[in-house]
């Protein structure tokens, strides 16, 4: 066979090879909806968790589609969206300056501290 | 969000040093990481093309959401076949993070530049065929997709655990279906046994080719995007599957089938790939068909999108 084809694309094997084309082309025609980041809380006293993203015309239906999308089975009791255009992120390349200064603080660890074992609830 | 901008020179070496060792600890890929362009080219492949395989494979089953015999069967299969839509939902995603286009990526697979899996250019003539699907073909799916679940990249991985858990759904539906269908009538149980015997060998071919005609594969597995070869997989369906076949009293197509009693394992006939070479050149019974549907359904819609981009743009602001 010509082209690599592999397994695991899931539903069954499918050609993964160099001619396969991947960069994505400008569509034309079409309007371009902006993309949603999804949060779903898994229920009551947890927090909301990222599960994923979509694109919606609007927040409105923007949440409809994300019911649809990310909770068919209850896996949701409350859903945020939010533009991924309006997420502000850390650079993974700031990596070091950024978290280095909770790093080099180990006092704020509780196993920092030596207590001897026969300190009662400690 | 936007591939990263770096404010100081790059040292290429150091990244590549740095995405190395984080695939040798076993550890997971990130959007924002860096990552060498092949690897980025490949998920991308892998990832848009099983999203296709996901959002085609609504058709073969749709075709009967209509014809069920009951109300129960009907819920379950449109439960499933909405299921579908979902895992191509959730793979489209994972295949932004890498900054593919979703939009490009219908576009893509609807100008046959991607493809799909074969599987589903087959047809499904009787109503056990949708059983067969849920058993054999999902079944297949399943033993693709679990070891995925631990693939390198995190989207691709995490999109595959939501996947893996509905899937448990299909195949029970599907096998569920079968054991009511084989406590029927004789008719009822030769169209099951036709079914089996259409579906066994191109379920088979849903792994790809033997390891040795796999010449990309190595790269994949030491990327971790790939945990077991084509081989190693398919021999793992056989031996899950021919237990659940005596079960369900029905023979599987293959003279040559047995146990082996020194290892264990199923030994099974030759596979016939020029089948799997054509249908994967586009000469299955219903490659076109299925292209043709999903055009219909990207254009003959495209006024709603228009309309809701129309309503959502009359309202902005508004609502803030």
């Amino acid at each position: 066979m010509s082209t690599d084809v592999t397994a695991e694309g899931g539903h069954g094997a499918v050609p993964t090879g160099p001619e396969v084309p991947t960069t994505p082309a400008p569509s034309v025609s079409r309007r371009d909806w902006p993309l949603y980041e999804v949060f779903v809380r898994g229920k009551r006293g947890l927090n909301h968790v990222h599960v994923g993203s979509l694109h919606a015309p609007d927040d409105e239906m923007a949440v409809h589609a994300a019911r649809d999308v990310y909770t068919r089975r209850n896996e949701g009791v409350s859903i945020w969206v939010v533009k991924a255009a309006d997420i502000t992120a850390s650079s993974p390349d700031e990596k070091d300056p950024m978290f280095a200064p909770s790093g080099d603080k180990v006092y704020r660890h509780p196993t920092f501290y030596e207590i001897p074992e026969n300190v009662p609830h400690m | 969000m936007s591939a990263p901008t770096l404010d100081r020179p790059t040292d290429e070496a150091a990244l590549q040093r740095q995405f190395e060792a984080t695939i040798a600890a076993d550890r997971r890929v990130e959007p924002r990481d860096w990552m060498p362009e092949g690897y980025r080219r490949t998920l991308i492949r892998q990832i848009a093309q099983h999203a296709h395989s996901e959002i085609i494979g609504m058709q073969p089953e749709g075709d009967w959401l209509l014809a069920a015999p009951s109300l129960r069967r009907k819920a379950i299969l449109l439960a499933k076949v909405q299921d579908e839509a979902g895992h191509g939902m959730y793979l489209y995603s994972a295949a932004e993070t890498l900054g593919a286009d979703r939009a490009d990526l219908t576009d893509k697979l609807i100008e046959k530049k991607q493809k799909y899996s074969s599987i589903f250019n087959y047809p499904t003539l009787t109503y056990a065929d949708v059983g067969v699907i849920g058993w054999l073909v999902d079944g297949a799916a399943i033993c693709n997709q679990v070891p995925l679940c631990r693939s390198s990249y995190g989207p691709y991985a995490r999109a595959m655990i939501r996947v893996c858990k509905e899937e448990s759904f299909h195949q029970r539906q599907g096998y569920e279906l079968l054991m009511t269908m084989m406590r029927g009538t004789p008719e009822q149980r030769a169209m099951v046994q036709d079914a089996v015997d259409r579906w066994w060998w191109p379920s088979l071919m849903m792994f790809g080719p033997p390891d040795d005609d796999s010449p990309n594969s190595a790269q994949s597995m030491a990327w971790g995007i790939k945990r077991h070869s084509n081989d190693e997989l398919r021999q793992r369906y056989v031996d899950m599957t021919v237990p659940q076949a005596e079960f369900l009293g029905v023979t599987l197509p293959d003279p040559e089938l047995r146990l082996d009693p020194d290892t264990g394992r199923h030994r099974f006939g030759a596979i016939d790939w020029s089948e799997f070479k054509a249908v994967l050149a586009g000469n299955g019974p219903c490659n076109d068909e299925r292209i043709a549907r999903r055009r219909a359904a990207r254009d003959d819609n495209a006024w709603v999108t228009e309309a809701a981009t129309a309503y959502a743009e009359k309202h902005a602001g508004a609502v803030a």
